[in-house]
């Protein structure tokens, strides 16, 4: 079977008049396998937009070429949109309608059966709101109105670009779960996202992109591994002597400041056994490395929301 | 999962019209600020300009008399009524206050008319009924002189000229503003609609094809000036005293023609506007002089020669006589075949620009 998304070597630049020109993708080559949660993590304006509707098909790449479920998204083809579900970064809805009427328009669209409607939006716990204009809903409530639309075609193939941007984190963490059971039901999903907490809770697979390029595409625990990064083990200044400190080191980094002591270790366990027994526990923080660490290794840059 | 099969093309395709057609259709309907500008904006200008042009429809003309004027003396007062002044001083000064819609001056044989300044049709309007009143007296005059004689008597028809009452006069012209501006401004802010909100993007990701959802939204538009002419016409009609010709019905596709000419036009400056009170901004700078020299509100015929010139490139005028001629004088629709055929040119002419300069990048 095809992979769910081939695409090698995509690059677009936009030519404004004002910014110049802005290699907005610039040689980004990936493969997403069928049933995959896919990333695709960058700071704003890598260019996780511009790839995504490269791949989806609503803009010609300058050069490079696109296989959506072994093929080509241009031009548009009612097989093929049938099989695919987008969702936009901004929500795209017909003015003046109510949730339950916009998402039978858009079932209408993609045939769907009629009480497939209602079902989606019982699944984006929407169904009591139903009767209310989309211009009406939160924030959290269109974007999931706005994913409800595009898993009413039963895609096999969801693209969702940001969806989790500018929610509260309560809201943010329910469209988690909404996206993991879409991924459990055997779809493949094509995430972007500028938060790593995000990525790393969710995906499969994370391609880190930053100006323009896929730095680098790993597992979030991949990823860390590769770092072989040390663990950051925080505790308050005062309970140790300076000379415990240093036995405790064992010849690793560790920095003392007026406040907190930062001990990196590669073994955790010993060194956080040690500092049980000598009862040195107060302002404890345990900080493993993380995609952050990764993103600052990978590109060079530190992260920056 | 379950993969639905995909549907006959063709079936598929009319489906989604449909659906597409209800969801736009719904959701102009609920639009209070279109229905206003469709429905109610038209209907307030009529009765503003229906009044500012004199209530003329069934009352009087208001003549003042300038001293002795015996012609008047035979005024049948339903048609006049008269007011007598000193001199003309005081006349004139009445007129360009508004006061009255001519005054008259008679010196022997002599039947001096001075019809207002100010307001321009109920000016003429008064002075074709002095003209025809002075006829009259004429012709009993003669009668008088030579019994027996035979005089010939100009039979003036109820819709021609001089006594073309203000409503018939202004009802066509107010019709293809409103049809006008709501397809102009209609047009600009769905454009710059999508721009914003990306809904033309996200339905070019669905099965529906694109053709078929700006077709949906075209049909709207559509129907939507459909209705705006019924509804105008009957209030106009029903509650302004306008005669309806029985060729009024040819009005629907006069107007049909007339939106996609506006559509056309609406598409071009969404085209260029980026935001909604830009777009609104730019269809006004482009419907304001289109209404002005196009004869909507006060006959070319008493603008400047230049005026008249450029109207000819105002589709506007075009269906404004088209609409005349149809529904108040009530010639056939062959008779105004060279406005349609104009109407279908400009139409033509603007969609391929708006094709050819529009950046579908943008949507
Ligand atoms: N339509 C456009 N015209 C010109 N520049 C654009 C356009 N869309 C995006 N860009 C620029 O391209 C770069 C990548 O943007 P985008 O793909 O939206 O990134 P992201 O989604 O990661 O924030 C940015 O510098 C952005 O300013
Ligand atoms: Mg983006």
């Amino acid at each position: 079977m095809d992979a769910a998304i081939e695409v090698a070597d995509l690059r677009k630049t936009y030519r404004g008049r004002r910014t110049g020109e802005i290699r907005a993708v610039d040689g980004v080559s990936f493969r997403v396998e069928r049933g995959e949660f896919f990333g695709i993590l960058g700071p704003n304006g890598a260019g996780k937009t511009t790839t995504l509707e490269i791949v989806e098909g609503l803009r010609k790449p300058d050069s490079g070429t696109v296989r959506l479920l072994g093929r080509s998204p241009w031009p548009h083809s009612p097989e093929l949109t049938g099989r695919v579900g987008v969702q936009l970064q901004a929500s795209a809805f017909f003015e003046f309608l109510t949730a339950r009427e916009q998402i039978e328009t858009f079932a209408e669209l993609y045939g769907a059966a009629k009480g497939r409607a209602a079902e989606m939006l019982d699944l984006v716990g929407l169904a009591e709101h139903a009767n209310v204009r989309c211009e009406k809903l939160s924030g959290g409530q269109q974007q999931r109105l706005s994913i409800a639309c595009t898993l009413v075609g039963d895609p096999e193939l969801v693209f969702l670009d940001e969806p989790t941007a500018a929610l509260d984190p309560q809201a943010r963490r329910n469209l988690w779960d909404l996206m993991r059971a879409i991924n459990a039901e055997g779809r493949t999903v094509v995430l972007t996202t500028h938060y790593m907490e995000e990525a790393e809770a969710l995906c499969d697979r994370v391609a880190i992109m930053d100006s323009g390029k896929i730095r680098a595409v790993d597992s979030p625990a991949g990823f860390v591994r590769g770092l072989d990064a040390p663990t950051r083990v925080t505790v308050a200044a005062g309970q140790l002597t300076d000379e415990r400190v240093k036995e405790l080191a064992a010849g690793e980094h560790v920095a003392e400041g007026p406040n907190a002591i930062v001990f990196e270790t590669r073994d955790p366990r010993k060194l956080l056994t040690a500092l049980a027994s000598d009862g040195a526990l107060e302002g404890l923080a345990v900080r493993t490395a993380n995609l952050e660490d990764v993103f600052l290794h990978v590109t060079g840059r530190e992260w920056r929301e | 999962m379950s993969l639905g099969a995909v549907r006959e093309p063709r079936q598929a395709r009319s489906k989604a019209y449909v659906s597409l057609v209800k969801a736009l259709g719904r959701g102009w309907l609920r639009d209070r600020s279109q229905v206003f500008f469709t429905v109610l904006l038209p209907l307030m200008f009529m009765v503003l300009l229906a009044s500012v042009f004199g209530s003329t429809g069934d009352s009087a003309s208001r003549v003042l008399a300038v001293g002795e004027v015996p012609v008047l003396d035979d005024a049948d007062p339903e048609d006049f009524t008269v007011t007598a002044v000193a001199d003309l001083d005081e006349a004139m000064l009445m007129l360009r206050e508004g006061d009255a819609d001519a005054a008259v001056v008679q010196e022997g044989d002599t039947v001096r008319i001075y019809p207002s300044p100010t307001s321009q049709t109920s000016g003429s309007i008064a002075a074709g009924n002095l003209s025809a009143l002075v006829d009259n007296v004429n012709v009993e005059v003669l009668s008088a002189a030579a019994p027996g004689a035979p005089v010939l008597e100009a039979e003036v028809e109820e819709a021609d000229g001089g006594g073309l009452r203000a409503i018939q006069y202004l009802a066509p012209g107010i019709l293809a503003w409103g049809v006008a501006i709501s397809g102009v401004f209609g047009a600009a802010g769905t454009i710059v609609d999508w721009k914003r909100d990306k809904l033309l993007r996200r339905l070019r990701l669905t099965p529906a094809s694109v053709k078929t959802f700006l077709g949906a939204k075209v049909s709207v538009n559509l129907l939507v000036a459909v209705g705006q002419t019924v509804v105008f016409l009957a209030v106009a009609a029903l509650g302004f005293g306008l005669e309806l010709s029985g060729w009024s019905w040819f009005a629907v596709p006069l107007v049909l023609l007339g939106t996609l000419a506006f559509l056309a036009i609406g598409v071009v400056i969404g085209g260029i506007a980026q935001t909604s009170p830009g777009a609104a901004g730019l269809s006004n700078l482009v419907t304001m002089p289109m209404a002005f020299v196009s004869g909507a509100f006060w006959p070319l015929a008493l603008s400047p020669t230049w005026v008249q010139w450029i109207s000819y490139l105002s589709p506007m005028r075009y269906l404004n006589e088209a609409l005349q001629s149809v529904v108040v004088y009530g010639s056939p629709p062959v008779t105004v075949l060279p406005q349609l055929g104009f109407l279908a040119a400009f139409a033509a002419i603007v969609a391929v620009v708006a094709w050819k300069t529009f950046k579908f990048d943008e949507l």
